[in-house]
């Protein structure tokens, strides 16, 4: 290694691909986190332009210096945004609890009891992880039509409240929980759904708030199985409620009036994410798919 | 290749704003001569695997210089420097066999230096020859037992022959009779490649059993640098003096008055001219000798068979609150009755060191 | 003893209820429909079994044509988000100042509403009478004649959809991508660098192997996703896609399912996505298969 280096240029060259690399890298970020943000704003700035000034532009301003609330107004008078919420927060609040307590309960039961079936039980519900839900919706639809449960919160939360990845995501947080505290708690003669209660629930809130944000994402943004089994507009959540708006002539007529609507419905959720960031991401890494 | 750092220093932001940075290495000034197989030892958490990441150029330096031979490597980027590593945890690439993974430094040369395939064959066989290895060239680093993946290692950082091989913890991941076995080998190997070699330990023994030079440091600051017997034997503080030797020394509070030793009350030795003042009077295991007439007396504790060694445990009011009990390696144990309730000792002048009781350095004290 | 077992079956009987009535069932139920012919809804009769629901979906213009836009959709969107997704992330993973922030950002399309955002893309490609849509706007600085995205020529709304699905899909890659990355061991790259290696030859050398399982599961999860995508295509041409020229497998099969008038035809429905259902399990085999080859441990 007797090689004559000019250790100036070396250095030198160093810092400049530094440097350079650095002003690609951090340039291209920027790039496609103005891609991502732009929708947004442009959502968020269409919906404070009055409908008059945004039908007079024809070629669309980046910004607006007299912001009007008024679109909002209308579409929760005119346009019965109000109702789609309701009916949003009335089948996300019932669905997500009912879910969370059947999977505590089956969770619970694959974690920690022993019961005759038990191995095999488990493997044909992981077995049902791979099943399309394209394909069970079909029955599904059928079934709630002819038990007349179309156009009811029942035939609207009943088939959504399975998720088997989330009894798997909860089953194995449980099962992290060592025995000893069972046995403890047994020796005190704790009952079971106590010790469920008092000890594992606790012990693993971090992932039960996990598995229950995820399940209110879902629930929100669900668009297919509310579409298909609802058709009076009375009963439509916010995905169905804002595809009706587009296709009522109003939303057409009104571009800033339907943006308004699109900001209401995204609010929510952006605010929830941006107070749980962590979790969500940190949820959707382990395994969580959209929809 | 001679090695030179000259007031080297690296200092890390502090993650907490408005605290003050760490400071990993503090102005180190040495020189490690060519062809030597050097120890850098230190408690964990005392910066030496900076200096080494310093030294390989992973790292820069906030201030000093490097320099390799003559060249002032200080702000050369780790790719030129031509330095290999042996990682803690080996870094092998999982996904390719041996022989890919010793090939790969080889596959990076460009112009010149580019290499045949048949060359880089036999100059990774040579390689694995090296380390006895080669029977084991179409494995994957999965299928190998951990002595073996930490010779691929050594073999890949040493394929591109270059100029310094540095080894973190080269033995931390080996269980006890491997780790004997394996830094013999890390002997034989700088011996036949005559390579400057720089490794870290916090194991004081294994630095001691076959480095021919050890550099202490702590918290940052280097402590002292030489030959293992010659920093074992005349450590020049009380670190130093702890932290080489098992067991390890053992300390008391004393005092120099009127010419004389004292351990507590009891007057050991006699201290020359020495300066009357208060000191830390640390005494080696080796230095008592069971003796009924000794100057020091201890309540003891217990009798510990260790074979061809006696190892006495006893107790006494003067011992720094460091040392909970003293230990003492005495040949035989024929005087001493182990139902005895205490314990007298000769102590032996040669392994006595007496330091500072105000800053814990080295005070020659010409002892009898 | 027996009170114990019976116990474990109790907690798991709203689970077994729930999923029995709602999957299991379904699942058997609509391989029994899509063989049985001339199923009335009303009656809820059969006039036979046999495979006339298959032939009448195969022959079915409408249905080909949802073919053909899905794997257009699959072929363009798969490659080109796996391989945006990972350009991203590599960048995400070189930089620490404003990472979280870029992160949390890229995170934001997956919990927004998607019918929502896609009247965004729709009003932005849009090109009315009274104006030519922002994109038209831009386009018009490099000299490109306005195009209407969303109710023009096939190719244009081809690519709309395939922007907008992109958009939708990437956070969940780039999030995934960015944790396998995160998990290489740093002194992989460390002992790269010290022997000198071009940052080219790590990626393909050290990073690419690392990641490869990510990488597999990400192109097979990104498949099946692909070819039920549905609800992108209604957010950007409204709900009647076949007028559209846009439709879907998927919105094939609640087209013919749901019907206006009450009671559509779940036999054909059912064929069709027993269709899908094969089409996706061949091309998830073939994945598999692939993946065993290439996928370094």
């Amino acid at each position: 290694m007797s090689k004559i280096m000019d250790f100036d240029r070396i250095e030198k060259r160093a810092r400049q691909t530094a440097l350079i690399r650095n002003i690609v890298v951090y340039g291209l970020l920027g790039l496609w986190a103005l891609v991502v943000l732009f929708p947004f704003y442009w959502m968020l700035l269409t919906s404070v332009k009055s409908q008059g000034a945004y039908a007079s532009e024809i070629v669309p301003q980046l910004y607006t210096l007299s912001p009007t609330m008024q679109n909002y107004l209308q579409v929760f008078t005119e346009a019965d945004l109000g109702r789609y919420f309701a009916n949003t927060l009335i089948f996300t609040v019932l669905t997500t609890a009912l879910m969370l307590g059947v999977t505590v309960l089956a969770a619970f039961a694959f974690a920690r009891l022993d019961f005759p079936g038990k191995n095999l039980a488990f493997v044909l519900f992981l077995a049902l992880m791979m099943i399309p839900s394209e394909l069970v919706v079909i029955t599904n639809f059928v079934t709630m039509k002819n038990a007349h449960l179309d156009n009811t919160f029942l035939g609207l939360i009943l088939p959504s409240v399975s998720s088997v990845f989330y009894i798997y995501l909860l089953k194995e947080n449980f099962a992290q929980i060592p025995d000893e505290l069972y046995y403890a708690a047994k020796v005190d003669a704790t009952s079971d759904l106590k010790y469920l209660r008092k000890v594992m629930i606790p012990i693993c809130r971090p992932t039960i708030v996990t598995v229950l944000i995820l399940k209110v994402i879902e629930c929100w943004n669900s668009y297919i199985w509310p579409r298909l089994i609802t058709d009076d507009p009375k009963m439509f959540l916010v995905s169905g409620g804002i595809q009706q708006i587009r296709e009522s002539g109003y939303g057409r007529d009104n571009i800033p009036a339907m943006m308004a609507a699109v900001v209401a419905v995204s609010v929510p959720l952006i605010l929830l994410f941006l107070i749980f960031h962590k979790k969500i991401m940190a949820g959707v890494a382990r395994g969580g798919t959209k929809g | 290749m001679k090695i030179t750092l000259e007031h080297l220093t690296k200092r890390f932001p502090n993650r907490s704003k408005n605290a003050p940075d760490v400071i990993a290495v503090n102005d180190f000034t040495f020189e490690i001569p060519d062809g030597k197989l050097v120890g850098l030892l230190g408690p964990s958490g005392c910066g030496k695997s900076t200096v080494l990441n310093l030294i390989s150029g992973l790292l820069r330096a906030t201030e000093g210089r490097i320099y390799f031979d003559d060249d002032d490597v200080t702000n050369i980027p780790a790719e030129y420097r031509g330095v290999g590593i042996v990682f803690q945890n080996y870094a092998l690439y999982p996904h390719l066999t041996v022989e890919k993974n010793i090939m790969f430094p080889l596959e990076n040369f460009k112009g010149a230096d580019k290499l045949s395939k048949a060359e880089m064959k036999a100059r990774a066989l040579e390689a694995a020859k090296l380390v006895q290895i080669d029977q084991l060239m179409d494995r994957k680093p999965a299928e190998l037992s951990g002595g073996q993946q930490q010779r691929v290692a050594i073999a890949r950082a040493l394929v591109k022959k270059p100029r310094v091989l540095l080894m973190d913890e080269p033995l931390s991941n080996l269980d006890a009779r491997l780790r004997l076995q394996t830094r013999e080998e890390i002997r034989r190997i700088q011996r036949e490649t005559k390579i400057t070699t720089i490794f870290v330990t916090h194991d004081q023994e294994e630095a001691m059993s076959i480095s021919d030079q050890i550099v202490v440091m702590k918290d940052g600051v280097l402590q002292q640098i030489g030959k293992p017997q010659q920093v074992y034997d005349s450590p020049v503080n009380l670190f130093v003096a702890q932290f080489l030797g098992t067991p390890p020394i053992n300390v008391f509070c004393g005092s120099i008055r009127a010419g004389k030793l004292y351990v507590g009350e009891e007057a050991i030795l006699a201290a020359g001219d020495a300066a009357d003042q208060e000191v830390y009077v640390a005494i080696r295991p080796e230095g008592f000798t069971v003796d009924e007439n000794g100057p020091l007396s201890c309540s003891l504790s217990g009798v510990e068979i260790m074979g061809r060694d006696v190892s006495v445990v006893a107790g006494h009011p003067a011992l720094d609150a460091g040392c909970v009990q003293l230990r003492a390696i005495t040949p035989t144990a024929r005087k001493l009755d182990d139902e005895a309730e205490t314990v007298r000792f000769a102590i032996d002048p040669e392994k006595v060191l007496v330091f500072s009781r105000a800053d814990e350095k080295r005070i020659p004290v010409a002892l009898a | 003893m027996e009170n114990k077992s019976m116990k474990g079956w109790l907690y798991l009987l709203p689970a077994i209820l729930f999923l029995g009535l709602f999957m299991v069932y379904p699942l058997i139920d609509v391989f029994v429909y899509s063989f049985e012919e001339g199923y009335d809804f009303v009656s809820q009769t059969a006039e036979g079994v046999g495979l006339f629901n298959y032939s009448y979906v195969l022959h079915d213009p409408y249905f080909m044509q949802a073919v053909k836009n899905t794997f257009i959709l699959v072929a363009v969107t798969v490659p080109a988000s796996t391989v945006l997704a990972l350009l991203i992330s590599l960048g995400l993973s070189s930089i620490t100042r404003l990472r979280n922030l870029f992160q949390t950002v890229y995170f934001l399309p997956y919990v927004s509403n998607t019918l929502a955002v896609g009247l965004v893309f729709m009003i932005l490609f849009d090109k009315t009478d009274s104006a030519p849509g922002l994109i038209n706007v831009l386009l018009s600085i490099f000299g490109v004649e306005p195009v209407d995205f969303i109710d023009g020529p096939y190719w244009a709304k081809m690519l709309v959809l395939c922007l907008y699905t992109i958009w939708v899909v990437l956070p969940f890659k780039i999030l995934v991508l960015t944790s396998a990355l995160a998990s290489v061991d740093e002194t992989y790259y460390k002992a790269a660098r010290v022997d000198g290696t071009s940052k080219a030859r790590i990626f393909r050398k050290v990073t690419l192997p690392m990641i490869s399982p990510t990488m597999f599961y990400l192109i097979i999860t990104g498949f099946i996703g692909a070819f039920k995508a549905y609800s992108d295509a209604v957010a950007l041409f409204g709900e009647n896609l076949n007028v559209a020229e846009m439709n879907t497998i998927v919105g094939y099969v609640y087209e013919v399912l749901y019907d206006e008038a009450g009671g559509g035809y779940p036999s054909f429905a059912s064929a069709a996505a027993i269709i899908l259902f094969v089409i996706v399990l061949t091309i998830t085999c073939i994945n598999l298969m692939v993946s065993k080859k290439h996928v370094h441990y």
